[in-house]
C-alpha cells in the first residue's frame, strides 16, 4: 500500500467482509491522521474505539453538514450547501438538536416498538411466502431485505407503500458516490417534494400515524412547521429502509458462509439477538455519517485538532479495534459485545436502532426456520456489493432453497 | 451500588432498557430514561455496569 492510498478517503476495500486494509494500518501506526477528501480538501480520521467515542460525544465537534467548512465526502457537496435551509436531525447541533430529537423519540422507545412486533412478524412471513412462491433462484434483496424495512417504516410513518419504487430509486441515487451532483440534488428534491405534499395532505385531518401524531403534538405546543416535519419524515423514510435492508442481505450472506454460526442460532433462537449485535459490529455499514467539524481546539488521541478542521470518526475501524474487541476480525455471534459503534455514539446515536434490531431478529429467526435449505446462488466474486455507496450493502443476493 | 443518572445527557437511545428492563424504562413522551431500581443487587449489578458502558450519552454512572 502506498502512502497516497493510505491517506485518501474513502479508502478501498479488498474483501467484502472487512474494512479497507488501510484502516488497520492507520489504527496501529497513526491513529489520528490526515486524509485527502474527494474534492481535494482534507480531514482528520480517528480510528481507535476510544477516540471515536470521544469525538462523537463531544460538543466541540459539530454535526452541521451545511456549514461551509464541513468535510465534503462526495464531489460537489460543498457547492450545494444551503446554510439557510431546514437541517436534517443528523445535521443539527444544540440547542436545536435535543428538542427536535425528543419530539419523535417517544415513537421509538423499546416498549413502544415491542407493540409492533406481531405486525413485523406478519410482514416478514408474507414476504417469505412470496419468495417461496417465486422462481429459483430468487433475489433476496428484492423479495425480503428491501420490502421488510420499507413496509415497516411506511406503515409507521403513514407513507403509502405503493410509492416505494419512487423513493427507493431516488434513495439509491442519493447514496451512490458516483451520482453526478445535479442528479443527486434532483433525486433529493424529488423525495422532499413528495414528503411535503404528503404532509400537507395529512395536515387537513391528521391520521393516527407517526406523521399525523407529530402534526397534532407540535401544533398543540406551538412549534409545528411543515418544512421541519418534512425533513424529519424524509430522514426516517430513507434511513429506515436503506440501512436495515443492507444489514439483512449482508448478514444472511455471512450466516450462509458460516454454517457453524448459523447452526448455533438454529439450535437456540434466543441467540439471535446477540447474533444481530455481532453482525452490526462486523459490518458497520456507514462510516460517513460520523463526519464532524471541529469548532474549538481539542486534543484527541494525543493529536491537537483545531477549530475549523474536519474529522471522520471511523466507526468501522473502531469496531475492529483489538483494544475494544478480542479477535475483532472473527465473526462470533456469542461475543455479546454491545459497546460497538455501528449506530454511532453520543447525542446523534441512531434513534431507530431498536427498530432495526427487532426487524433483524425477526427476519433471521423466521427465514432460517422456514427456509432451512437456503443457499447462495451466485459466486462470491460475482455478487454486486455496494462498494460505491455511502451505505455498504448488496444490490442483489440470488438464493435457492 | 447506586445508579446515578444525569437526564440532561440522556439521548433516549434505549440501550439501557435493552440491557436490563428490570432496572430501566423510558418515558413515553421523549424517550428519556426512567430508573426503576436505583440500588441493584446480585446479577443486576453487572447489568447496570453494562448499561453504563453502552450508554451513548454517558448519562449513567455508578456509585460503588
Ligand atoms: S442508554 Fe443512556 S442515553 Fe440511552 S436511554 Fe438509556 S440513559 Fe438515555
Amino acid at each position: 500500500m502506498t502512502t497516497a492510498e493510505k491517506h485518501e478517503f474513502p479508502m478501498a476495500r479488498t474483501c467484502p467482509f472487512a474494512p479497507p486494509p488501510a484502516y488497520e494500518e492507520i489504527r496501529e501506526e497513526e491513529p489520528v491522521s490526515r486524509v485527502r477528501l474527494p474534492d481535494g480538501g482534507w480531514a482528520w480520521v480517528v480510528s481507535r474505539h476510544e477516540d471515536v467515542r470521544t469525538v462523537l460525544n463531544d460538543r466541540r465537534f459539530s454535526a452541521d453538514r451545511q456549514h461551509p467548512d464541513f468535510p465534503a465526502l462526495v464531489e460537489g457537496e460543498a457547492a450545494s450547501r444551503r446554510p439557510d435551509e431546514e437541517r436534517f436531525l443528523i445535521a443539527m447541533d444544540p440547542p436545536e438538536h435535543g428538542p427536535a430529537r425528543k419530539a419523535v423519540l417517544g415513537e421509538f422507545t423499546v416498549r413502544r416498538l415491542e407493540a409492533l412486533r406481531p405486525r413485523i412478524q406478519e410482514i416478514v412471513d408474507e414476504r417469505i411466502d412470496m419468495l417461496l412462491a417465486g422462481p429459483q433462484p430468487g433475489d433476496l434483496v428484492d423479495a425480503l431485505s428491501l420490502p421488510v424495512p420499507s413496509l415497516v417504516i411506511c406503515e409507521m410513518l403513514g407513507v403509502p407503500y405503493a410509492d416505494h419504487e419512487f423513493f427507493q430509486e431516488n434513495t439509491v441515487k442519493v447514496i451512490k458516490q458516483s451520482t453526478p451532483p445535479e442528479e443527486r440534488w434532483a433525486a433529493m428534491g424529488a423525495i422532499q417534494g413528495y414528503m411535503a405534499d404528503l404532509i400537507a395532505e395529512k395536515e387537513k385531518n391528521p391520521p393516527d400515524d407517526l406523521l399525523g401524531r407529530q402534526i397534532v403534538t407540535l401544533r398543540a405546543n406551538g412549534t409545528y412547521r411543515r418544512t421541519a416535519l418534512t425533513s424529519m419524515g424524509l430522514l426516517l423514510l430513507v434511513a429506515g429502509h436503506e440501512t436495515t435492508a443492507n444489514m439483512i442481505s449482508l448478514s444472511t450472506l455471512a450466516f450462509l458462509r458460516n454454517p457453524e454460526q448459523l447452526a448455533m442460532i438454529k439450535a437456540d433462537p434466543s441467540r439471535t439477538l446477540s447474533a444481530v449485535e455481532e453482525m452490526l459490529r462486523y459490518f458497520t455499514i456507514i462510516d460517513v455519517a460520523t463526519a464532524r467539524l471541529c469548532v474549538e481546539d481539542v486534543e484527541v488521541g494525543g493529536q491537537l485538532i483545531r477549530a475549523g478542521e474536519g474529522v471522520l470518526a471511523l466507526g468501522y475501524s473502531a469496531n475492529r479495534d483489538p483494544r475494544a474487541f478480542e479477535n475483532p476480525d472473527e465473526l462470533d455471534i456469542e461475543r455479546g459485545a454491545r459497546h460497538h459503534v455501528a449506530f454511532g455514539f453520543g447525542p446523534h446515536q441512531c434513534l431507530g436502532q431498536n427498530l432495526a434490531r427487532m426487524e433483524l431478529q425477526i427476519v433471521f429467526d423466521t427465514l432460517f426456520r422456514r427456509v432451512p435449505t437456503l443457499e447462495q446462488a451466485m459466486d462470491i466474486d460475482e455478487l454486486p456489493f455496494k462498494d460505491d455507496a455511502n451505505i455498504y450493502g448488496l444490490y442483489q443476493l440470488p438464493v435457492t432453497w | 451500588m447506586k445508579i446515578i443518572v444525569d437526564t440532561s445527557r440522556c439521548v433516549g437511545a434505549g440501550q439501557c432498557v435493552l440491557t436490563e428492563p428490570a432496572l430501566f424504562d423510558q418515558s413515553e413522551d421523549d424517550g428519556t430514561i426512567i430508573v426503576l431500581n436505583e440500588t441493584p443487587e446480585g446479577e443486576l449489578v453487572e447489568k447496570a455496569r453494562e448499561a453504563a458502558h453502552v450508554c451513548p450519552g454517558q448519562a449513567l454512572s455508578l456509585e460503588e
